[in-house]
C-alpha cells in the first residue's frame, strides 16, 4: 500500500486512466489534423484569390475599341 | 445554444456524451455498492464491458456499411465502414488493456491463453487490425472499396463467436454476468452499467462523426487541389 492506496484502487485508477488518456490522444490527433486542414484551406484560398487577381489584371489590360 | 445544437447535431451528440460520461463516473464512484465478492476492483467491470460491447457495435456498424456499399452502392459507405472499423480497433485495444488490468487484480495474470473468450477477442482485434494493412496496400478506388467491404463482412462472423465463446466454454474463469435468466447483478449495478454503456456508445458515435467529418473535408480539399492544379 502506497500513500494509503490499495492495490485494487491502483488497478481501477489505471483502467479508467488508460481510457481517458486514449480518448485524449485521439482528440489531440484530430486537433492536429484539423490544424493541417486549416493550413491547406488557407493555401487553396490564397491560390484562388491570386488567380482571381491575375484574371482581373488581364481584363484591365485589354484595350477597348 | 438550443438553436446552435439543432443546427449542429454533432455538438448535441458531443454534449450528450459528455453528460453521460460524467453521470457514469458519478454512479461508478459515488453510487454503486462495492461488490461483495471482488471488492473495489469490480468497478473495472463498468468500463471494461461497455468498452468491449462498443467495440463489437463499431465492428458491426462497419460491416453493415460494407454491406450497404456492396449491395446498394451507397455513396460514402466505404468511408463510413473504414471509420467505424477504426473506432472498433480503438475500443478493442481499450478492451484488451482494461481487461488485462482487471485480470491481473482478479486472477493474478495479465493474460490467460486458456481462456477462449480472451483469445477470440484478440483474434477479432487482430483481424480488424489487418484491415488497415489491406486498405493501405491497395491504390484508392472502387477495387479497394470492394476488397475492404468483403473483408469487413468476413470479420463480423467472429463477433457472435467471440460473444458466445464464454457461454459455450466448459472451463470458465471469465465471469458470465448476462445469462438467459437476465443480468446477474443488483438493480443499482445494472443501472450503472446501462448508463456506462450508453456513455461509451454515444462517445463512440461522437468520435465516429468527428473523424468522418475530418475525412470528408480532407477528400474535398484534395479534390479542390486537383481542380486548381
Amino acid at each position: 500500500m502506497i500513500l494509503g492506496i490499495t492495490a485494487a484502487e491502483k488497478y481501477v485508477a489505471a483502467a479508467y486512466g488508460v481510457v481517458f488518456i486514449v480518448v485524449l490522444v485521439y482528440v489531440l490527433i484530430i486537433g492536429l489534423k484539423l490544424g493541417r486542414l486549416e493550413r491547406e484551406l488557407d493555401e487553396l484560398t490564397g491560390r484562388v484569390r491570386e488567380r482571381r487577381e491575375t484574371e482581373a489584371e488581364r481584363h484591365e489590360e485589354v484595350p477597348v475599341g | 445554444m438550443g438553436l446552435r445544437t439543432r443546427e449542429n447535431p454533432l455538438a448535441a451528440l458531443a454534449a450528450l456524451s459528455a453528460l453521460l460520461v460524467a453521470a457514469a463516473i458519478a454512479l461508478i464512484f459515488f453510487y454503486v455498492p462495492t461488490d461483495a465478492d471482488q471488492g473495489f476492483s469490480q468497478r473495472i467491470f463498468y468500463i471494461h464491458v461497455p468498452v468491449a460491447l462498443t467495440a463489437y457495435a463499431c465492428f458491426g456498424w462497419g460491416a453493415w456499411k460494407a454491406l450497404r456499399h456492396l449491395w446498394k452502392r451507397e455513396p460514402g459507405a466505404d468511408l463510413e465502414s473504414y471509420v467505424a472499423i477504426h473506432q472498433g480497433v480503438i475500443f478493442g485495444s481499450l478492451t484488451l488493456l482494461t481487461g488485462s488490468l482487471w485480470a491481473k487484480i482478479s486472477w493474478g495474470h495479465w493474460w490467460l491463453w486458456s481462456e477462449s473468450q480472451l483469445v477470440l477477442f484478440l483474434v477479432l482485434f487482430l483481424f480488424y487490425g489487418a484491415y488497415f494493412m489491406l486498405r493501405y496496400s491497395v491504390e484508392p478506388g472502387p477495387a479497394r472499396a470492394n476488397m475492404c467491404a468483403v473483408y469487413a463482412l468476413f470479420g463480423v462472423v467472429l463477433i457472435p463467436i467471440s460473444f458466445l465463446a464464454i457461454r459455450l466454454a466448459n472451463q470458465l474463469i471469465h465471469p458470465v454476468v448476462f445469462t438467459l435468466q437476465g443480468p446477474q447483478m443488483s438493480g443499482s449495478m445494472f443501472l450503472t452499467f446501462c448508463v456506462s454503456l450508453a456513455a461509451m456508445l454515444t462517445l463512440a458515435a461522437t468520435l465516429f462523426h468527428i473523424e468522418l467529418a475530418g475525412k470528408r473535408i480532407d477528400s474535398r480539399l484534395r479534390e479542390l487541389r486537383e481542380l486548381l492544379a
